[in-house]
């Protein structure tokens, strides 16, 4: 209990820190980006949405102090201002439109190349100079080289293009009306295997090559020799024994694993456009958006501030040594 | 030695094969342990003793390879066993209590389900019935049966080396190796586990092939025993004799290494210093029941040359 | 941008290998090795290149040479883009920048880690666990987001590129340094050079330093391979300086231009193989270096020596 609280005020500091540094930006950048983007879409804003703005990026003269304080206020309470791009709808609105299918696109290609990454390493270490342990992680390495937006673009070529095996883009035929239909499901899902196959073919070689060095270094251990010498089954000694504790160290590689997935979404939203936060923070970027790419930037980091918690909790469950001290 | 022993070590060899050399960690080792016996096995530190202990389970792992030699454990050849019956044999023939009792305990299992596994993987029995079983184990070596769903990190070292030993014992194996059982622990707490393992000896009658450098201890406990310097044995004999009436100088030497509390003024010496021997000869017999390694005419002058007290080996 | 889970996962193995050996056994040991001299050779070819880009295509390789959209022909070995400019001196020209800014931001990160990683874990205590927590906060912040948000704010240019880079790029190899450091400290012969009144900066350059070159090492490879694609990454997202020539840039008007819309593979395909060539090439060398400094994790060559637990150990000739 007291490891997760001291976690929990760990993270609490982290998310401080982002809102900072989102206060500082465009208080302290050269340039002053925001007056431009004030003065562009100023007639189509109330006086009072103009005031608001001002008061999120600075410009109404208060003392800074105030000011930090106040916007930790509106951060906190998820006052982020209205977004210009997508002008009336408020920041928070527009993301909360989006983060669901990055959530889905992220959550389900890491724990697809997690598990099965892990898997594989397992195999791997427990079957020394094995096809598998000799070949695959070169192979994969060689993959995991390739710039990721590049592998996607290929597949969307390949598969999308000329084959035309899957969609060109989107999250779901937008023929379609979302709901709990099957049509509609199922679209979702054939939607989702490009772009999630080609995260997981990247992030597999990781995964892998982590598990196996641990097990190989867990192998040596004196309890996997005792292990032996007790005349256990062979899997169960690999499981049990070295994989549950080799396992360890990949738990806390998935949360921040989670931090690149859902990071790294901006890249492969962009490529197949899927609707999400990160092909929305891109187009707020090109579209000059201030408050929906500074409020897309703390819900992107609050998520995974979120997901490592929640990666803590399991830790816990995991390994008992962690809940005595 | 003769063909009644329950293990019976022949000419055993094992080299650790590198890139560039191979080193002999064990060399024309031969030895046998008879059914209630306990065997010491003494010698300083990397002499091969653990690599004998691990061999006789077949637990070495690359680059260690067994290069000749046999071993008979009740009449049946270990290093011909397959698969399935070598892990049938290991346990519950033959167990083993570990070094370090915090390294050879899963960290992440409770006490109850590393030893449950135990019974699960070698009897016909259910969880329930396994769990019982633990529960009388851990009674038997006074701890308290609650203990089970304690974690290797909650138990003091003396009790994770009596959790071990209790683990070794549950399948009243007919013979027990112990690694240097007591190293890790203070001396009270060794005090206390080696009397837990002679109650238990005498209770259930195993053998024991004792793998210690602490020469007090393995004179107090063995019957027979066998010193080992640099993968050879030196000298083999009964306990009694070998405390008494050494006859290699390199057992003089580990001997002299623990002084008597009382009795007469020993200069101390490092062994180190005091005893490098260059060759070691075959074992030749130096009284009933008794064997000693001559020493070589080129270890015996520079021997001559350094020493001050012990003159060199027996005539 | 998944680089760093590697990094981050075979951390746990990493601190065991402290290097006893001297620095020209890990030299020896990775002239010897066969992966370390095939990511030797791709990292020659590809430095050589552009060394002499200026000489092999000389003047502007943004410049419009040819028709545009020509496949690969004897005049244009690899094509031609959208706008017309030839393909293969794009791509080379491209490999200055990209290698460039790869190895300035590898550096630099590397430096940072050094420098936090052994002050956190020379002096302990207070100092570490601000330093620590500042390490872990920038390692959670996701690095792409953030990436972008300081892009859009900075001036556009390849000053910006490599400032952000480096800023999101030095937490994670200090934090494998701090964790291998930490180990080194602990070590006797450090309290000895302590006890003999040597100084702290002396200690951590003289006495702890040395003993982490092979893990240095790594860390400066994986910062490398990271920056060069986290680099790609901003540029392709149109988010670096788009007149620059590199290799993201030239992926960048790649799909500005629609060339895969329209079947023009060969504008796509050289940039990204360059890319993909170069970080292999320094895995390869990574994954040598952990082979030769920490031997258990070298290919078993013969298969009766599996250290799977039930293999035979009977091998009486």
């Amino acid at each position: 209990m007291r490891f997760i609280l001291r976690r929990i005020g760990f993270y609490l500091i982290a998310f401080w820190v982002s809102i900072t540094l989102n206060f500082m930006l465009p208080r302290f950048m050269p340039g002053d980006p925001i007056s431009r983007m004030l003065a562009r879409s100023q007639d189509k804003m109330s006086s009072e949405q103009v005031q608001q703005l001002q008061k999120l990026f600075g410009l109404d003269n208060r003392p800074i102090m105030e000011q930090y304080v106040s916007y930790i206020g509106d951060m906190v309470t998820g006052n982020m201002g209205v977004s210009i791009s997508r002008f009336p709808t408020p920041v928070t609105e527009v993301i909360a439109s989006q983060i669901g299918w990055t959530l889905l696109l992220g959550s389900t290609s890491l724990i697809i190349a997690a598990l099965l990454g892990n898997l594989l390493g397992i195999i791997a270490a427990w079957r020394r100079g094995s096809a598998m342990d000799s070949a695959l992680p070169p192979l994969l390495i060689f993959i995991g080289s390739f710039p990721y937006f590049w592998l996607a673009m290929g597949a969307l070529y390949l598969f999308g293009i000329v084959l035309g095996w899957f969609p060109l883009r989107h999250a779901y035929d937008s023929a379609l009306d979302p709901g709990f239909t099957w049509a509609f499901l199922s679209s979702v899902g054939y939607h989702l295997v490009l772009p999630a196959l080609t995260i997981v073919l990247v992030s597999i070689g990781g995964w892998m090559l982590g598990m196996r060095n641990t097990m190989i270094a867990t192998n040596s251990e004196d309890y996997i020799t005792m292990a032996e010498a007790k005349g256990l089954k062979p899997q169960r000694i690999m499981l049990r024994y070295a994989a549950r504790n080799a396992m360890l160290p990949s738990v806390t590689s998935f949360g921040m694993g989670l931090g690149f997935v859902v990071g790294g979404a901006l890249l492969t939203e962009t490529v197949f456009a899927y609707p999400g936060v990160g092909y929305q923070l891109l187009g707020a970027v090109t579209g000059l958006d201030y408050p929906l790419m500074q409020g897309l930037f703390l819900i992107i980091t609050a998520a995974v501030l979120l997901a490592n918690l929640l990666v803590d909790i399991v830790y816990v469950r995991l390994d008992p040594r962690v809940r005595t001290h | 030695m003769s063909n009644d022993k329950l293990l019976d070590i022949k000419n055993l060899t094992v080299q650790y094969r590198g890139d560039v050399r191979t080193t002999t960690a064990v060399d024309d080792v031969s030895f046998g342990i008879a059914e209630g016996e306990i065997f010491g096995l003494a010698g300083e530190s990397g002499c091969g003793k653990s690599t004998i202990a691990n061999t006789i389970l077949r637990l070495l792992k690359y680059p260690a390879e067994v290069a000749g030699g046999s071993i008979m454990f009740n009449g049946r050849d270990v290093l011909a066993l397959n698969g399935e019956e070598l892990r049938q044999f290991r346990w519950r023939e033959v167990a083993m209590v570990f070094q370090s009792a915090m390294n050879s305990l899963n960290p992440v299992l409770t006490i109850g389900e590393q030893m449950r596994d135990i019974f699960t993987a070698h009897l016909p029995v259910t969880k329930r019935e396994a769990d019982a079983r633990c529960g009388e184990l851990l009674e038997m070596v006074q701890i308290d049966q609650g203990r089970l769903k304690s974690f290797p990190h909650q138990l003091s070292g003396g009790m994770r080396q009596r959790v071990v030993i209790a683990m070794a014992v549950a399948l009243r194996p007919r013979m027990l190796i112990l690694d240097e059982p007591t190293t890790a622990l203070d001396v009270v707490v060794q005090q206390e586990i080696m009397a837990e393992i002679k109650t238990l000896q005498a209770e259930l009658g195993f053998s024991v092939l004792f793998i210690t450098h602490d020469m007090s201890l393995m004179v107090e406990l063995s019957h027979q025993m066998a010193v080992m310097y640099s993968g050879r044995i030196v000298e083999q004999g009964p306990a009694s004799t070998l405390h008494h009436r050494a006859a290699h100088l390199y057992t003089r030497a580990l001997m002299n290494a623990f002084p008597p509390i009382t009795g007469e003024r020993v200069e101390l010496r490092g062994l180190g210093e005091g005893v490098r021997l260059r060759r070691i000869d075959n074992l030749a017999p130096v009284g009933p029941n008794h064997w000693a390694a001559p020493i070589s005419d080129e270890d015996r002058m520079s021997l001559a040359q350094q020493s001050t007290g012990a003159e060199g080996g027996q005539q | 941008m998944t680089t760093p889970i590697t990094t981050a996962t075979t951390e746990a193995v990493k601190p065991a290998r402290v290097s006893t050996r001297s620095r020209s056994g890990l030299l020896h040991g990775l002239m010897t090795n066969p992966k370390a001299m095939l990511g030797a050779i791709i990292l020659i070819v590809f430095i050589l290149l552009a060394l002499l880009a200026p000489v092999i295509f000389p003047g502007n390789p943004s410049r419009i040479t040819a028709m545009a959209s020509q496949e690969p022909s004897a005049a244009h070995w690899l094509g031609t883009t959208a706008k017309g400019q030839d393909v293969l001196a794009l791509t080379i020209h491209g490999s200055r920048m990209s290698l460039f800014v790869g190895l300035i931001v590898g550096v630099m990160s590397t430096i940072i880690g050094i420098l936090v990683g052994l002050t956190s874990a020379y002096f302990g205590k207070f100092v570490d666990e601000i330093l620590s927590a500042v390490t872990n906060i920038f390692l959670l912040i996701p690095g792409l987001p953030l990436l972008v948000i300081l892009a859009a704010f900075l001036p556009p240019g390849v000053g910006t590129v490599i400032f952000v880079l480096i800023l999101t790029g030095w937490a994670g190899s200090a934090r494998v340094l701090r964790s291998q450091a930490l180990s080194i400290r602990s070590k006797d012969f450090v309290a000895a050079s302590q006890v003999t009144g040597d100084r702290a900066g002396w200690i951590m350059a003289r006495e702890i330093l040395p003993n982490m070159a092979s893990i240095v090492m790594g860390t400066l490879l994986g910062c490398i391979i990271g920056a060069i694609g986290a680099q790609a990454g901003l540029e392709f997202l149109g988010l670096g300086d788009t007149s620059t020539v590199s290799w993201g840039t030239n992926l960048y008007w790649a799909g500005n231009e629609g060339s895969l819309l329209t079947g023009a593979w060969w504008v796509f395909i050289p940039s990204g193989l360059c890319i993909a060539l170069v970080a292999f090439a320094l895995s390869l060398f990574n994954y040598a270096v952990d082979e030769v400094t920490n031997p258990r994790l070298r290919t078993v060559a013969k298969k009766r020596s599996v250290s799977a637990p039930l293999a035979g150990a009977k091998e009486t000739a």
